[in-house]
């Protein structure tokens, strides 16, 4: 049995169509990146699997299940900004998930409980190499450790899947590449199901095991709504080269072209 | 010569200017009331500075011959106490109803409309209805504060609440949370010092209608004061009374803010980097 299957998923706005005869089989254990031209659906796609929208036609199953219609915790995410609380520190940001988890009512935890927790929360803040910031606020922290910690803040209550919306777009290159190490040893050490959105299409061909490219395959000029975007490659990672890459990259370009010229 | 636009003053230079608007105020009112009082000594429109002091003192230190209180302090804790209340009350209905009106759609929908109606009816024009079903007593004065300044702060903070990112309400969901403890742990304590600042902005419009509800219908209160004196154009009690409330709602202002700074140390630094 999938992890997340997707059949026959179409996704449409009123005549809209945003994406269209989507099907896919994703096993737990892989790391997917989305790539693909801007409008071209990928936080669309994410955003069904977070159970924010609904596909409009076909389903989608987590581990054999219908997938819940709203976000919950099997399914983590880490978006661009915005991730993480900035009321609490550091330290409390990743404890808030245990702490929700074990107390219904009043969400927080007391006593041997949230010393239990705030260990567990420092365990975590360790392997995204945080520890020694946990008690400043997020915007006393810089970008990349903002999205340390949202990763920290996302894992520390164990979800079978992580969704990451372009959670390094607003880095530096450099700053980028440790992030880049760091969610690859997360994954593998959570045994995780990664699905990755990211614009820079080079991040996507050695990032991961697969890797899914949304494209548009149909256009109709007069209409350019008429038609949506599909998954136009899926591809192990291992297996692609660098001619491939270069027509990827001009199938992509020229969607966002015709979208810049229809608009 | 840098254009005017792109000229900051130094700290000095800035204190100074901003202190000269009210030295120039008092200066016109000394020469005013000079010229005045030397046309006529018994002018009472603009009263020198010791016949001011004399008022003071006769209000603030002695003891009133019928009542046995010191008047002002005597008025000022009655309209404190009634400010207090009336603040309070619309404080906390707005966070209550801000915040679910604002996190939660169905609340919305169904009493959106309707707060905005009630937003919408000038408080003083039910005054006579307050002072009806409540008599003319302390009630109706709070009443009138809450009437006049919750539906302000309940529509503030429900802006407020929309405005929280919707990221931050799908990630606590993510973490598991139901929709009370994402209100208790996500939305209220980011919309506390929003409170602050929506009590803050309707605390000139509170004293508004603490004073109009004062004039009306009181035995103490500084707004009952000043329109009780009015009768005997009595410039030189009017007059620090007047300087007396600006005074007291510069220090509330000032004490909010240090609040909300003690209080939300998180706040500042978010507001400032835009993440808040």
């Amino acid at each position: 049995m999938s992890r997340v299957a997707l059949r026959n998923v179409w996704k449409e706005y009123g005549d809209h169509v945003v994406l269209e005869r989507l099907n896919l089989q994703v096993e737990a254990g892989e790391f997917c990146t989305l790539v693909g031209a801007s409008g071209c659906g990928k936080t669309t796609f994410l955003r069904m699997l977070l159970g924010e929208e609904e596909p409009t036609r076909g389903g989608i199953t987590l581990d054999g299940e219908p997938l819940p219609a709203e976000p919950g915790p099997d399914r983590g995410i880490v978006f661009q900004r915005y991730s993480v609380f900035p009321h609490l520190t550091v330290l409390k940001n990743v404890m808030l998930g245990l702490e929700l988890r074990a107390a219904p009512l009043s969400g927080h935890l007391l006593g041997a409980g949230r010393r239990r927790a705030r260990e567990e929360a420092r365990e975590m803040l360790a392997a995204v190499g945080l520890e020694h910031a946990r008690d400043q606020y997020p915007a006393q922290l810089s970008g990349g450790m903002q999205q340390r910690l949202a990763l920290a803040q996302s894992l520390v209550v164990h979800p079978r899947i992580l969704l990451l919306d372009e959670p390094f777009g607003a880095l530096d290159p450099g700053i980028r590449s440790d992030m880049h190490r760091l969610v690859l040893d997360l994954w593998a050490r959570h045994g995780l199901t990664v699905f990755m959105i990211t614009h820079d299409l080079k991040e996507g061909f050695y990032l991961g095991t697969r890797l899914l490219v949304f494209d548009k395959v149909r256009h109709d000029p007069q209409a350019p709504q008429a038609y949506g975007a599909t998954i136009t490659y899926d591809l192990p990672v291992g297996a692609t080269d660098r001619g491939l890459y270069e027509t990827i990259r001009a199938d992509v370009r020229k969607t966002e072209t015709d979208a810049a010229v229809a608009a | 010569m840098k254009r005017l636009i792109n000229f900051q003053p130094s700290r000095t230079t800035g204190l100074a200017l901003g202190l000269l608007p009210f030295v120039l105020l008092l200066l016109a009112y000394l020469m005013a009331s000079d010229a005045r009082l030397a046309e006529n000594p018994n002018d009472k429109l603009l009263p020198s500075f010791a016949s001011l002091g004399e008022a003071v003192h006769r209000m603030a230190v002695e003891p009133d011959k019928r009542t046995g209180e010191v008047l002002l302090w005597a008025d000022t804790g009655a309209s404190l106490r009634r400010l207090a209340l009336g603040v309070g009350i619309s404080a906390l209905i707005g966070l209550a109803f801000g915040v679910a009106l604002g996190a939660i759609p169905l609340v919305r929908a169904g009493l959106s409309p309707f707060v905005e109606g009630l937003s919408l009816i000038p408080p003083m024009a039910i005054l006579p209805v307050l002072f009806v079903v409540f008599g003319l007593d302390e009630v109706s004065k709070v009443v009138l504060i809450v009437f006049g300044i919750a539906p302000f702060i309940v529509r503030d903070l429900q802006q407020r609440t929309r405005e929280l990112p919707r990221e931050l309400i799908v990630k606590a969901q993510t973490l598991g949370g139901s929709t009370w403890q994402i209100v208790l742990r996500v939305v209220l304590p980011q919309i506390l010092p929003r409170l602050l600042d929506a009590v803050r902005l309707s605390l000139g419009a509170a004293w508004l209608f603490l004073i109009a509800a004062e004039a009306i219908a009181a035995t103490e209160g500084l707004g009952y004061r000043i329109f009780l004196v009015r009768r005997y154009l009595a410039m030189d009690v009017i007059l620090p009374y007047v300087a007396w409330i600006t005074l007291l709602a510069y220090l509330t202002d000032v004490a909010l803010r240090l609040l909300t700074r003690a209080a939300f140390p998180w706040y500042r630094h978010a507001v400032a980097k835009g993440v808040a």
